[in-house]
């Protein structure tokens, strides 16, 4: 058992990180509140709606990143961010110009194959910027992110919470972020 | 935010997947040369007498394309699971089994649809007797779609698992037999000049079936295969 009687509620405006030791399981709660995983015992609602039953609705509004960037080695950086916004319903028009944001533009029509982790990395949070979904769930944003990447990440999801949305995230790093701004969610190491 | 209608989402799919395919060749031509390799083979290994040949026509063409489908199947979810894109496509708010149903259409689209183009001409080369063409055509282009449909269940539920491939077969296999048998008899009755839409409708039965089934299937396959 990775976690129990763990009862949390978040709400808009909420930044949360999740913390512990590798092996603690934050990804594994993440995935449970994303509705990729089923818990063992207990359930997940968004807005007093069963995640189950009610999948599509909130898939609408939420954003997952896990740790795999979800990247097509055969496609260009371009192609991959135009298929995951349309995938999820956005306009993908303006794909060049979010990949300007993610620091990518003059890669634009470079075969993700040819690209870095970073790189992919940066192709599925370009995503973020063109979001409408409410709940964002990242699982460590930041690997192999930049320092000025961080540093624009941490301000988007600042963002983000102001206009009503809110993010659970999992890193390692200190966020850059006012202490009052940040609910901490520990999970202890427990196969000691 | 918008919900794309359910023909955007499939459109969308089968655009991405058959661009990758593209870009990735050899995915599209190496069941397809072991399926002329397998036919081709036949001829040499047994000898050139033609009723024997004939006689034995159908079942290679089937068993060829059968095991051809079978290892195409890999394509399927699996590159999609190693990379991200699968947990993506199962948290998008489009409907599961209608991506699903997408991924499996370009796929046949990729492997079946070549295979019945190629097929004829295989025929040739094994004799095949002459009243038996319409009822090869008819029994693989309702007999393909359905190893697609059958093998994305079996797909889904080992996509999770390192080395799959062994237990893939097994799985998807035993399905695959009532297709393989009714074809191949509608097949030998069409040789004998007889009527064989009794076949044929158990070959378009066991097609509506799975068509209509296999994509939910694979959906809660895919579920469980991700949790």
């Amino acid at each position: 058992m990775l976690f129990e009687a763990l009862n949390i509620e978040i709400f808009a405006g909420d930044i949360v990180q999740v913390e512990g030791p590798n092996g603690a399981g934050k990804t594994s709660l993440l995935r449970i509140l994303s509705g990729l995983s089923q818990p063992y015992d207990g359930k997940v609602y968004f807005q007093d709606n069963s995640i189950n039953q009610h999948r599509e609705a909130f898939h609408q509004d939420l954003l997952y990143l896990g740790h795999l960037p979800g990247v097509k080695d055969e496609m260009t950086a371009q192609e991959n961010l135009e298929f995951n916004l349309a995938l999820h319903g956005l306009n993908s028009d303006t794909a060049e110009q979010t990949l300007a944001e993610v620091n990518l533009l003059g890669f634009e029509d470079a075969l993700a194959a040819h690209l870095s982790a970073g790189q992919h990395r940066r192709i599925s949070l370009a995503r973020l910027w063109q979001s409408q979904a409410k709940v964002w769930i990242l699982d460590e944003p930041f690997t192999a992110i930049d320092k000025l990447g961080v540093e624009k990440l941490t301000q988007l999801f600042l963002q983000h919470t102001d206009n009503g949305g809110c993010v659970i995230l999992t890193t390692h790093q200190d966020l850059s972020l006012p202490a009052e701004r940040v609910k901490k969610i520990t999970l202890a190491y427990r196969f000691y | 935010m918008t919900q794309l209608s359910y023909r955007a989402a499939f459109g969308l799919i089968v655009k991405r997947d058959l661009m990758i395919a593209f870009r990735h060749r050899d995915d599209i031509i190496n069941p397809l040369l072991f399926f002329v390799i397998v036919v081709t083979l036949f001829p040499l290994g047994i000898g050139p007498e033609s009723t024997t040949l004939a006689r034995i026509a159908p079942g290679i063409i089937w068993v060829a394309a059968l095991l051809a489908t079978l290892l195409s199947l890999d394509r399927l979810f699996k590159s999609d699971h190693a990379d991200g894109s699968l947990e993506q496509m199962l948290l998008s708010p489009q409907p599961i089994f209608i991506l699903v149903l997408a991924k499996i259409v370009a796929h046949w689209l990729l492997t079946g649809l070549p295979l019945i183009l190629i097929a004829p001409l295989l025929a040739v080369l094994l004799h095949l007797n002459e009243h038996s063409y319409g009822a090869l055509m008819l029994t693989l282009l309702l007999g393909t779609p359905v190893l697609s449909l059958l093998g994305a269940i079996g797909v889904a539920l080992t996509v999770g698992i390192k080395k799959g491939g062994v237990l893939l077969s097994l799985l998807v296999l035993p399905l695959y037999i009532p297709v393989l048998i009714f074809a191949t008899s509608a097949i030998d009755t069409a040789a004998m000049n007889l009527p064989y839409n009794g076949q044929l409708a158990i070959i378009a039965a066991i097609f509506f079936a799975s068509l209509t089934l296999a994509p939910f299937a694979v959906s809660a396959a895919l579920k469980v295969s991700t949790n």
